[in-house]
């Protein structure tokens, strides 16, 4: 069970963006952006409230890439593997992330909910290629040694 | 509020004279890529000392004293790959800095804002040569920049500064002095065509919209730019997106629309919060909204955010997307014009193509047919990159060889590189070679050589690419974006991918060629939309102009340019090995043997080609034949 | 209006929306997986690309007609992609076709075979899923899913129930109800439409033949058959027997055969349900009750409106359905020591539904704590159940049913289809069945076109306003005027499938070449065919009312509370 909190972040959202099947995706978005992810039940909540039935929700909130059902960490990092990033090497990068936190192709998020790595098509920096985004900042000329230091970086920030 | 044309004018003269009162400003790049390497924080520097220092005032009235600096953001200001970039311009006289750091400012400032120098060492140089001014730069300079043209030049936040650079001229010549059906008429004479890919000419798409009978239309733009290595309609939304608001609400005005909306893919947060924040100011001052300069024209702005998925930059899954609904294409007709956007006739234009629309109507079609080809009038903005001297964003007029995109304003291949192909058009295009050279990109005349012009990725690759693994790359790309919906898509691009990693794996075998091949013939002409259709085009291409690279990777196992782990043969050289056990220790499946302090041996039968032997070795004695 | 060539032939055509009904007119099947007339153009299986003259490739179903174009349907580029388009989707498919239960019936194994796809070179790449059996009505088979999204369409397009949704994208999208949730947990119908639409085994008929096998092996017990009017008009397809004609008598003769020990006439119990309706319905006119009267013999429709309008539930028709009439007096009749000899009554009904499989568990399917209906079968089961037995249908003599349930008027026979409950109700309400009568009433608007049917009639110097809706997106739409207040009624008559039960989710398929509706038309022609007309002058139904059920009408014939399942 969720707690009341949520509803209520919830309705503010739907208020915001109004109460029709068009605010789906907003709402969902603004959601994911609150929490970090869509909790299910709240979905379920929304769908009731814009008048859509809970499949229908379901069925677009698992198409968009951007939604998870699972939390994910207080850092999402998302290494581009675009093509230019791609060409010159964002493979060692994901391979470097994943084998530092102990993740792989299937788990994303680290136990202590800190780091969730994904890949991302293409971040629009390709100028500075390969590219990796931490939540919404990009870091450019990224190298297998600099992923260490990023970790780093962003561990000594938790505090 | 402006609420008249003369009010826009004199809007447009104060806006004029605030901009004539700088004696200097800095423009510091404020690009995604600028923002990356870190032009936030030469930002602030530059605030700091601009106003700390005495007789320097920053937020200028008109009877301050002191000399007047303006330290402004400003969109992408083309060489990327060497940001921060920063501008100091007084007057007509810009001086462009690279790789500025926030300990460069004080210099920088001391130098060339409070007096007249220039500080060589962070000027652009290529080939010994420094250029002072950004025009003079080679990659810059062999550019004709339409839709760019302000990109980089002022503040992309400030309504201001767009209207003293002619900013909504365009649109006022229009609403006063022509009709909707002689805005139409213009751009259909001017031969603009879509940007987005297909090359449809717009012209005719808003003719269309405007003959319907249904009178609630919409004006769509598309920017869901999710081509992987391409991002120039972001850095239009990002640097210029005054410009892209009035090439729509020109629109609007042509097709009788009163909402637009912008579709923006949701890598791209800074683009949402430029468009968010240009809009915003319009609406403030009514030029968007109801009865905008007091006509009977009104016009309402939206931003949908895009939530990850490449298919919606296809039409119909872009308005299914907007409408709240999974973003998968429909099939056609009723076609966009006639039932789009909520099932009602709907312009569809990506960032570009709209963001040509001002120039188009006031400077005319004569004009614009001036620039570009016969059939393919004006620029194409491409984005370069990949293993290139200059990577960034570059318009061109249509027309340009290739040659003089990769070598005269590309600067040739990265690292004295050789030249091996050119990947054009994303996971929808196609490869060209060196005999490719010379044809003159256009939209036919890429296609007939099995590529697309699409929304212009350029990404050059040099011979330490495998175009096996390039093929294999893109289909992955489309295999997980296919949207699922039409069995030769979904079901195709998943099979194909099975094959490429097959054969990258070196488990290929020589049928696995036909089978691609007759896959890839069928998706190509049985999937139901542009992007579904498109998707084998990477792999036809290779095939075509790289079949001996899969043979190679099939028969001989080997790929020459030694990227597929699986054929890569890891050796150490007798000669540098100083047998100090290092890499045997390191290696997971102990196919490292020697004695000490003599050289040692790998086992290619035991070796699961890792790599951690050469990442150890102190003595780089390891290395990898193909 | 325009003449287009086929294959080298001139076709004309008038208003097709698409070419390929075009294709189809002029008598060539080209395939199709995902395009249903009634449904939305999905255009997603592309089987039906056709090719034109410049060399263009386009899906026929959704290419609007133009005068003068010139297409080929069966190109050898054409039949070589679709059978690469074939042979890509049964490498995602399960293909255990010999114990499928669709095998033989099935389009994308049909079209296998036609195409002659005999080899298959890729391996499976999906994760086998379990079945989801919790349903009553039917069971989903992911595995066998090809994601041509009818019934995702049909659920929500026809129904507006939306159960159904696509999950996840390319090469892993699913259907799925939200949340991987089982079909049970929804607000599925049960109507078994989307069986209807499934081209595959992916979603069947829950199958309850083997414990009817059982029971009629067991001789301590005495197995009881009724049968839907909707069943007899759709027997016939299987058996290359004229399709929509009455096969009551041969369906009668052969569940004799089977061993049944009595067959009944579900007209029978119709007729009993427009007397205990009609009454409810006139009481609740003349003394203010509950208005409008919502029909209750459609469970899909019932559920429908606990899920969706429960606001209404009270003006839901306390009635039971005519199976759970004739279930509960059947039973009740054989409680009497002297009927059962001794023996248990197990009740089996053959029905054109997936939703009385429900129905028959619903709580208040039960009376003196003892299930009604035993078990439900439906056409398809039938049909099944005849070919098991090997009997040659078409040589089997007509067989009457068993009294005293046996008999039923006209009016229990259009119950079969959409507007035939009210029909019969306004047979109930005019003293007589002269022919005019009764063409007075057929005129009276219950007839005519249309999924949503309004009209009144005169009754005792008032006009009774009545709807007759089929289609549950239909039904949504008429209790949404109804709600709002924009519509007033007295009576609606809901069928939760178009057109009515003979298109029920339990019928057989019909083929993609089929345009006629020889059901409906097989019902009215039963109807004309019979002398008696309404339930009023039926002597069975006298009979019973002053026989065993005197005094039991109450516990027998009606709901004593809602249940949606």
């Amino acid at each position: 069970m969720l707690d009341q909190t949520f509803y209520q972040k919830a309705d503010e959202i739907i208020a915001f963006y109004g109460k029709k099947p068009a605010s789906l995706i907003p709402i969902m978005q603004d959601i994911q952006g609150e929490y970090r992810y869509l909790p299910g039940e709240l979905l379920t909540y929304v769908a009731g409230q814009i008048g859509i039935t809970e499949a229908k929700a379901y069925s677009v909130a698992t198409f968009y890439e951007n939604f998870s059902f699972e939390p994910k960490g207080k850092y999402v990092i998302k290494v581009c593997d675009g093509t230019a990033c791609h060409v010159r090497k964002s493979a060692p990068i994901l391979e470097k992330f994943q084998k530092e936190l102990g993740l792989s192709a299937k788990k994303h998020t680290t136990d202590d909910m800190l780091f969730t790595v994904e890949t991302v098509s293409c971040l629009g920096a390709c100028g500075l290629a390969p590219t990796v985004m931490v939540n919404e900042e990009v870091h450019p000329k990224m190298t297998p040694e600099k992923v260490l230091e990023l970790l780093q970086e962003l561990r000594g920030e938790k505090g | 509020m402006i609420k008249s044309r003369d009010e826009l004018n004199r809007a447009c003269e104060s806006a004029k004279q605030s901009l004539a009162s700088y004696d200097c400003r800095i423009l510091v790049c404020s690009g995604t890529g600028c923002i990356a390497t870190g032009s936030q924080k030469i930002y602030e520097e530059f605030q700091k000392i601009a106003g700390g220092t005495p007789g320097i005032v920053i937020d200028f009235k008109p009877h301050d004293e002191g000399r007047h600096v303006g330290v402004k953001k400003t969109g992408c200001q083309g060489v990327c790959e060497l940001g921060p970039l920063v501008r100091i311009q007084k007057g007509d006289k810009v001086v462009q800095y690279t790789k500025v750091q926030v300990s460069d400012c004080q210099e920088i400032f001391d130098t060339s804002v409070t007096a007249d120098g220039v500080v060589e060492r962070l000027l652009y140089t290529q080939k010994g040569v420094s250029y002072k001014s950004p025009d003079e730069i080679p990659f810059i300079a062999k550019q004709t920049r339409v839709v760019l043209e302000n990109c980089g030049k002022f503040d992309a936040e400030s309504f201001d500064e767009y209207l003293a650079s002619g900013g909504f001229q365009a649109f006022q010549k229009a609403l006063f002095e022509m009709k909707p059906a002689d805005v139409v008429d213009e751009i259909d004479k001017s031969g603009l065509r879509g940007r987005g890919g297909g090359g449809f000419p717009a012209g005719k798409k808003w003719k269309q919209v405007a003959g319907q009978a249904e009178k609630e239309r919409y004006v769509v733009c598309n920017g869901d730019e999710g081509d992987p290595g391409a991002f120039m309609d972001g850095s239009v939304m990002e640097g210029d997106p005054y410009k892209l608001i009035e090439g729509m609400m020109i629109a609007g005005y042509a097709v009788g629309s009163q909402n637009g909306y912008i579709y923006v893919r949701a890598e791209y947060p800074m683009s949402v919060a430029r468009l968010r924040h240009a809009i915003k100011e319009l609406e403030e001052r009514n030029m968007l909204g109801d009865h905008i300069l007091g006509t009977d024209f009104c016009f309402h702005m939206h931003i949908n955010r895009g939530a990850g998925a490449f298919v919606c930059g296809e039409g119909s899954a872009l308005t299914a997307s907007i409408e709240g609904n999974r973003g998968m294409p429909r099939t056609k007709p009723p076609r966009t014009v006639e039932k789009g956007l909520w099932a009602k006739p709907t312009v569809l234009n990506n960032v570009e193509t709209y963001a040509n629309v001002p120039k188009i109507i006031l400077q005319g079609s004569d004009w614009y047919r001036s620039i570009g080809t016969e059939g393919t009038p004006g620029t194409k903005t491409f984005s370069l990159t990949g293993t290139i001297q200059n990577t960034g964003l570059i318009e061109v007029p249509m027309g340009t060889t290739l040659r003089e995109i990769i070598f005269d304003i590309g600067g040739g291949l990265k690292d004295g590189g050789t030249f091996k192909a050119v990947q054009i058009g994303g996971p929808s295009g196609g490869c060209l070679t060196e005999e490719h050279l010379d044809v003159p990109l256009d939209f036919e005349s890429i296609k007939k050589y099995g590529a697309i012009v699409g929304s212009g990725g350029l990404v050059v690759m040099d011979d330490h690419t495998c175009m096996v693994e390039v093929a294999r790359f893109f289909m992955s790309f489309t295999q997980r974006e296919s949207c699922g919906k039409c069995t030769p898509c979904r079901e195709g691009t998943k099979r194909m991918l099975e094959i490429l990693e097959k054969i990258v794996a070196g488990n290929g075998e020589m049928e696995d060629l036909d089978r691609l091949e007759e896959i890839a013939q069928m998706v190509k002409n049985m999937a139901l939309c542009g992007l579904g259709k498109s998707a084998p085009l990477p792999v036809l291409s290779t095939l075509k102009l790289f079949r001996n690279e899969y043979e190679e990777h099939i028969v001989d196992k080997k790929c020459r340019a030694k990227v597929c782990q699986a054929m890569r043969r890891f050796v150490i050289d007798p000669q540098k090995c100083k047998g100090c056990g290092k890499c045997a220790r390191n290696c997971p499946a102990s196919a490292i043997t020697g004695e000490k302090k003599a050289p040692h041996k790998i086992d290619p039968n035991i070796c699961i080609k890792c790599g951690a032997c050469m990442e150890n070795c102190a003595f780089d004695a390891i290395s990898v034949e193909a | 209006m325009g003449k287009i060539t086929i294959d080298g032939r001139n076709v004309e055509f008038t208003d097709e929306k698409n070419v390929l009904s075009i294709i189809r007119k002029a008598g060539i099947d080209v395939p199709t997986l995902c395009y249903q007339p009634e449904l939305s153009v999905f255009g997603a299986c592309r089987m039906c690309t056709v090719e034109d003259d410049r060399g263009r490739l386009f899906a026929s179903c959704s290419e609007e007609p133009r005068d003068g174009m010139v297409i080929f349907t069966n190109t050898a580029k054409l039949i070589k992609y679709r059978r690469k388009l074939l042979e890509l989707l049964l490498a995602a498919h399960d293909r255990e076709c010999t114990t499928c239960e669709r095998s033989g019936d099935c389009q994308l194994q049909a079209l296998a075979n036609r195409y002659g796809v005999t080899d298959v070179r890729f391996s499976n790449y999906k994760e086998r899923v379990p079945l989801d059996t919790s349903s009553p009505s039917i069971v989903r088979d992911p595995n066998k899913c090809i994601l041509c999204g009818n019934c995702v369409r049909v659920c929500d397009e026809l129904q507006s129930v939306g159960a159904l949704g696509f999950a996840e994208r390319g090469a892993d999208a699913t259907v799925t109800p939200a949340f991987q949730k089982q079909i049970a947990e929804t607000d599925c119908v049960n109507c078994g439409q989307c069986r209807v639409y499934c081209p595959t085994g992916a979603i069947t008929i829950k199958n309850d033949i083997d414990p009817v096998m059982d029971a009629l092996a067991d001789p301590t017990v005495r197995v009881v058959a009724q049968i839907a009017p909707a069943v007899r008009v759709a027997v016939n397809d299987a058996f290359g027997l004229e399709k929509g004609n009455n096969a009551i008598g041969k369906i009668v003769s052969f569940l004799k055969r089977l061993g049944f020990d009595e067959v009944y006439d579900t007209i029978f119990s119709a007729d009993l349900t427009i007397m205990e309706e009609a009454a409810e319905f006139l009481e609740r006119v003349q003394n203010g009750g509950k208005l409008p009267l919502l029909t209750s013999c459609c469970p899909a429709w019932v559920k429908f409106v606990g899920d969706q309008f429960p606001e209404f539930t009270e003006h839901v028709s306390t009635c039971r359905s005519p199976q759970g009439m004739m279930s509960a007096a059947v039973k009740e009749y054989f409680r009497d020591p002297a009927k059962a000899e001794g023996k248990k009554t197990v009740m089996v009904s053959f029905m054109p539904c997936t939703a009385k499989k429900m129905e028959a568990k619903r709580p208040n399917s039960f009376t003196k704590g003892e299930q009604d209906t035993d078990y439900v079968l439906t056409s398809t089961e039938l049909i099944r159940m005849i070919q098991m037995s090997g009997i040659s249908f078409a040589k089997l003599e007509d067989t009457p049913a068993d009294d005293p349930f046996g008999i039923g008027s006209g009016g229990g026979v259009i119950f079969g289809v959409t507007g035939g409950v009210t029909e019969a109700v306004i047979r109930r309400l005019v003293p007589d069945q002269n022919p005019e009568t009764m063409k007075m009433i057929a005129e009276s608007g219950v007839r005519k076109d249309g999924f949503i049917r309004e009209f009144s009639v005169p009754y005792n110097g008032m006009n009774l306003n009545i709807c007759v809706a089929s289609g549950l997106a239909n039904a949504r739409t008429v209790m949404e005027q109804v709600r709002s207040g924009e519509k007033k009624y007295h009576l609606i008559e809901i069928m939760a499938c178009r057109r009515g039960c003979v298109y029920g989710g339990g019928q057989p398929r019909r083929s993609a070449m089929e345009t006629t509706d020889d059901r409906t038309a097989g019902i009215y022609k039963a109807d004309a065919s019979m002398e008696l007309k309404k339930c009023d002058f039926n002597p069975a139904i006298t009979a019973l009312y002053e026989g065993f059920a005197k005094g039991k009408e109450h516990e027998l014939f009606h709901n004593h509370m809602f249940c949606a399942k």
